[in-house]
C-alpha cells in the first residue's frame, strides 16, 4: 500500500492559483493518454471514410473529366482532418478532443497560467513527427512497392522513440508537450456524493462508541472505510465490519454491518474531525496522537 | 473499555453539526457554480445573462474558500475531491482561456503571424541562403556528372524528366494542361510539400542539423532540375513554371526551416534560461510561424494545382509569382510600419 501511495504522489503537482490555493492537478497516466489517442484515430479515421464516401458519389455522378479536381480536394480534405481535429478541439473551452473527453483529462499550461491557441497548435504539430510522419512514410513506401525491412524497421523505431518519450520523464511529456510548455491532467467531472455521516439509519443509532475505540484508527483507515461505503458491497461490508468489530472488541450481528460501519464511521468522523480543529491530525493508525499532547510532527 | 463516554459524543456531535451546517449552506453556490460551468463549457459565454456572468469568479471564489475550509477541518473525502474538481474546472475556465477562437484568428492575421516572421528574421536570411547553395550544388553537381541527377531525385518524382529526356518531351511537360496526372501530382505536392515544411519545423529541436540538411537538399533538388532544363536552353520556361506558386511556396519552405533552426539553436544556446524553458519560448513563436507556413502552402496548391495548367504565358507566369511574392514580403516586412503609424 506505502508504494500505490508513494507512485499516487508521484504524479501530483502542485497548481496555485492566484487566490493561493494549491490546486493539486493529478497528471494523466500513459495508459489514459494512448487510450485518449486510439479514440481519436478512431474518430478521425470515421471522419476519413466518410469523406471518402461522398467523394466517390460525387465521382459516379460525375464524368472521369472531373475526377482530377475531385481528387485534389480528397487530398486535401483528409490532410486538414487530420491536422485540424486536434489542433480545434483543444484550442475550445475544455482543451480536450472528444477522446481526451471521454477518459477525463486535459491539456493545462505547464505554468499555471492560461493557455494560448500557439501552446496548442505547437504540441499538435509535433504530433505530425511523433506518429503520422512514420505511419505515413511506410504507407507510402509499401504503396510504392518499395518498402524494404530497413526502412520499416527504421520506421518503427522512430515511432516507438517518440511513442514512449512520455515514459522516460517524470512529466510524462511528449516532445510537443516539452516544446510548447503544456502537460496533459486529470480533469474529471465529480458528482457531489451524500455525507456519509448524515445517514439517517435507526439501526445505527443504537450503536456506541468508547473514546479508545475511536482511538483505535487514523485518517487513512477512515478513508478506505468511506470508499466501502460509497461502495456497498455486502460481502467487504461484512468482512470489513468484522475486522473493525475484532480490533475494537464489538462484534456486530452479520446483517448488521452496515449501519455497524455507518455508526462507526460517523463517530470516527466526528472524533478525527475534532481533533482536526485541536491541532491533531492523526494521519492512520500507527500514529500517537491520542494521548501525546500538543502535534507532534512524524 | 466498551464503555460509552457520553461527553465525548456530545462534542463529538457538536463538530458535526457544525461541518453539516457549512456544508448545508454552502451547497447551494457549489451547484449554481457546478451548473453555470456546464452551460459556459458547452455554449460560449453569450449566453449567460449579464448577472450570471458576473457572478461567475464570486461563486469560483466562494468553492476555492469552501475547499480551503474543507481541507482544514473536514475528512469527508468525496466531498474534499468534489470540491477540488469543481475548483480545477472553474480555474480553467476563468484563468484558461483568454481570448476565443475567432478573436484569436484575427489576432493571428492582423499581428501574430506577421511579427513571428518578422521576429524569425535571421534565421529566414540563413534558411534563403542555404537553399541558395543547395540549388547552385545541385546545378554545379548535375553539371559536371549526369549520373547525379538519378541520385538526387526520386525517380518517382522526376517521371521522365531527367538529362536523357528531349527537349520537345521537357517543354511538353512545362506547357502541357492536358496532362491528367500533373493535377493529381500538384495536390500529392501540396502534402508532401507540407510535410517536408513540417519534418523542417519538427526535426529543428535536434540542434537544427537536420534542418540545415533538409534546406540544402531541397534546394540541391531544385538546382538538379534546372540544370536539366538550362542545358536543353529550356531555362527561362522552367523558371515561369516554376515561380507561379514556387516563390510562394519555397519562401514558406524558408520559413519553416528557419522557424526549425529557432528551436534548435535557442536549446544549444538557451542563454539565460534553462534549457527546457528555452525550448518551450522558442516553440510558441516558431509554431505560430508555422500555422502561417501552413496557409502559404495552401495558397502555393491552390496556384499550382489551377494556375499551372491554365496559365502557359511564361510572363504571366513570372508575374503572379514575383506579385505574390512582393505580397508576402510585403504584408510580412512593411506592414508594420503601417500599423504603426496609425497607432
Amino acid at each position: 500500500m506505502a508504494t500505490v501511495r508513494r507512485s499516487a504522489l508521484a504524479t501530483m503537482r502542485s497548481l496555485i492559483t492566484p487566490e493561493g490555493v494549491d490546486l493539486q492537478v493529478k497528471l494523466a497516466d500513459a495508459g489514459t493518454r494512448a487510450a485518449a489517442f486510439l479514440l481519436d484515430v478512431v474518430f478521425i479515421a470515421t471522419a476519413a471514410i466518410a469523406v471518402t464516401i461522398v467523394a466517390l458519389f460525387g465521382v459516379r455522378g460525375l464524368g472521369t473529366d472531373e475526377m482530377q479536381p475531385l481528387f485534389i480536394v480528397w487530398i486535401i480534405a483528409i490532410f486538414f482532418l487530420r491536422n485540424v481535429y486536434f489542433i480545434a478541439f483543444e484550442a475550445g473551452r475544455r482543451a480536450s478532443t472528444p477522446g481526451k473527453r471521454i477518459v477525463g483529462i486535459r491539456v493545462a499550461s505547464r505554468n499555471g497560467a492560461g493557455l494560448s491557441v500557439d501552446q496548442i497548435i505547437a504540441r499538435n504539430l509535433m504530433r505530425e513527427i511523433e506518429v503520422f510522419l512514420p505511419l505515413s512514410i511506410i504507407a507510402g513506401r509499401s504503396g510504392m512497392g518499395v518498402a524494404d525491412t530497413l526502412t520499416t524497421v527504421f520506421g518503427l523505431v522512430w515511432a516507438l522513440l517518440f511513442a514512449l518519450f512520455p515514459l522516460f520523464n517524470r512529466d510524462r511529456l511528449r516532445i510537443g508537450d516539452l516544446l510548447a510548455g503544456t502537460w496533459v491532467v486529470e480533469a474529471p467531472k465529480r458528482t457531489l456524493m451524500e455525507d456519509l455521516s448524515a445517514r439517517q439509519d435507526p439501526v445505527a443509532k443504537t450503536f456506541q462508541f468508547s473514546h479508545a475505540q475511536l482511538d483505535a484508527y487514523g485518517i487513512a483507515e477512515l478513508h478506505k472505510l468511506e470508499e466501502v461505503l460509497r461502495r456497498d458491497d455486502y460481502f467487504a461490508l461484512r468482512a470489513v465490519a468484522e475486522t473493525i468489530g475484532r480490533k475494537i472488541g464489538s462484534t456486530p450481528q452479520a446483517h448488521d454491518a452496515r449501519p455497524f460501519l455507518t455508526a462507526y464511521y460517523g463517530d470516527l468522523r466526528a472524533h478525527l474531525e475534532r481533533k482536526l480543529l485541536l491541532g491533531t491530525r492523526k494521519a492512520d493508525k500507527h500514529a500517537r496522537g491520542s494521548n501525546a499532547g500538543p502535534t507532534r510532527l512524524p | 473499555m466498551n464503555s460509552p463516554v457520553p461527553g465525548d459524543a456530545v462534542r463529538g456531535d457538536a463538530v458535526r453539526q457544525s461541518l453539516a451546517s457549512f456544508r448545508r449552506e454552502r451547497e447551494a453556490d457549489w451547484k449554481a457554480f457546478e451548473a453555470l460551468l456546464a452551460r459556459v463549457e458547452k455554449r460560449a459565454p453569450r449566453a449567460l445573462s449579464e448577472e450570471e456572468l458576473l457572478s461567475l469568479p464570486l461563486l469560483y471564489r466562494s468553492a476555492l474558500s469552501s475547499l480551503s475550509v474543507a481541507r482544514a477541518t473536514s475528512l469527508d473525502s468525496a466531498l474534499i475531491a468534489y470540491l477540488e474538481s469543481l475548483s480545477l474546472r472553474g480555474y480553467f475556465y476563468l484563468y484558461g482561456a483568454r481570448r476565443g477562437l475567432r478573436q484569436r484568428v484575427g489576432d493571428f492575421f492582423l499581428h501574430d503571424w506577421p511579427g513571428a516572421i518578422r521576429d524569425l528574421w535571421r534565421e529566414t536570411l540563413v534558411s534563403v541562403a542555404l537553399m541558395f547553395v543547395g540549388i547552385g550544388a545541385g546545378a554545379w553537381l548535375v553539371a559536371s556528372d549526369k549520373g547525379w541527377f538519378d541520385a538526387i531525385i526520386p525517380s518517382g518524382l522526376a517521371a521522365g524528366r531527367g538529362p536523357d529526356a528531349s527537349a520537345e518531351l521537357l517543354r511538353r511537360m512545362l506547357y502541357d494542361g492536358d496532362n491528367s496526372f500533373l493535377s493529381g501530382f500538384a495536390a500529392y505536392l501540396f502534402t508532401h510539400n507540407v510535410q517536408v515544411a513540417i519534418l523542417a519545423f519538427a526535426l529543428g529541436f535536434a540542434f537544427a542539423a537536420p534542418t540545415v540538411l533538409l534546406m540544402l537538399f531541397n534546394g540541391c533538388m531544385l538546382g538538379a532540375l534546372f540544370q536539366v532544363y538550362w542545358a536543353k536552353g529550356l531555362g527561362m520556361e522552367l523558371g515561369g513554371w516554376l515561380a507561379i506558386h514556387g516563390t510562394t511556396e519555397l519562401f514558406a519552405i524558408a520559413l519553416a526551416g528557419a522557424a526549425g533552426m529557432r528551436i534548435g539553436t535557442r536549446i544549444a544556446f538557451p542563454g539565460e534560461l534553462t534549457r527546457m524553458a528555452a525550448a518551450a519560448h522558442a516553440g510558441r513563436v516558431a509554431a505560430t510561424a508555422m500555422v502561417g507556413v501552413s496557409v502559404m502552402l495552401l495558397f502555393a496548391g491552390l496556384l499550382e494545382g489551377i494556375g499551372r495548367q491554365t496559365i502557359t504565358s511564361d510572363v504571366t507566369r513570372y508575374a503572379i509569382g514575383g506579385g505574390m511574392l512582393a505580397l508576402w514580403i510585403g504584408y510580412f516586412y512593411l506592414f508594420q510600419v503601417v500599423r504603426n503609424g496609425d497607432r
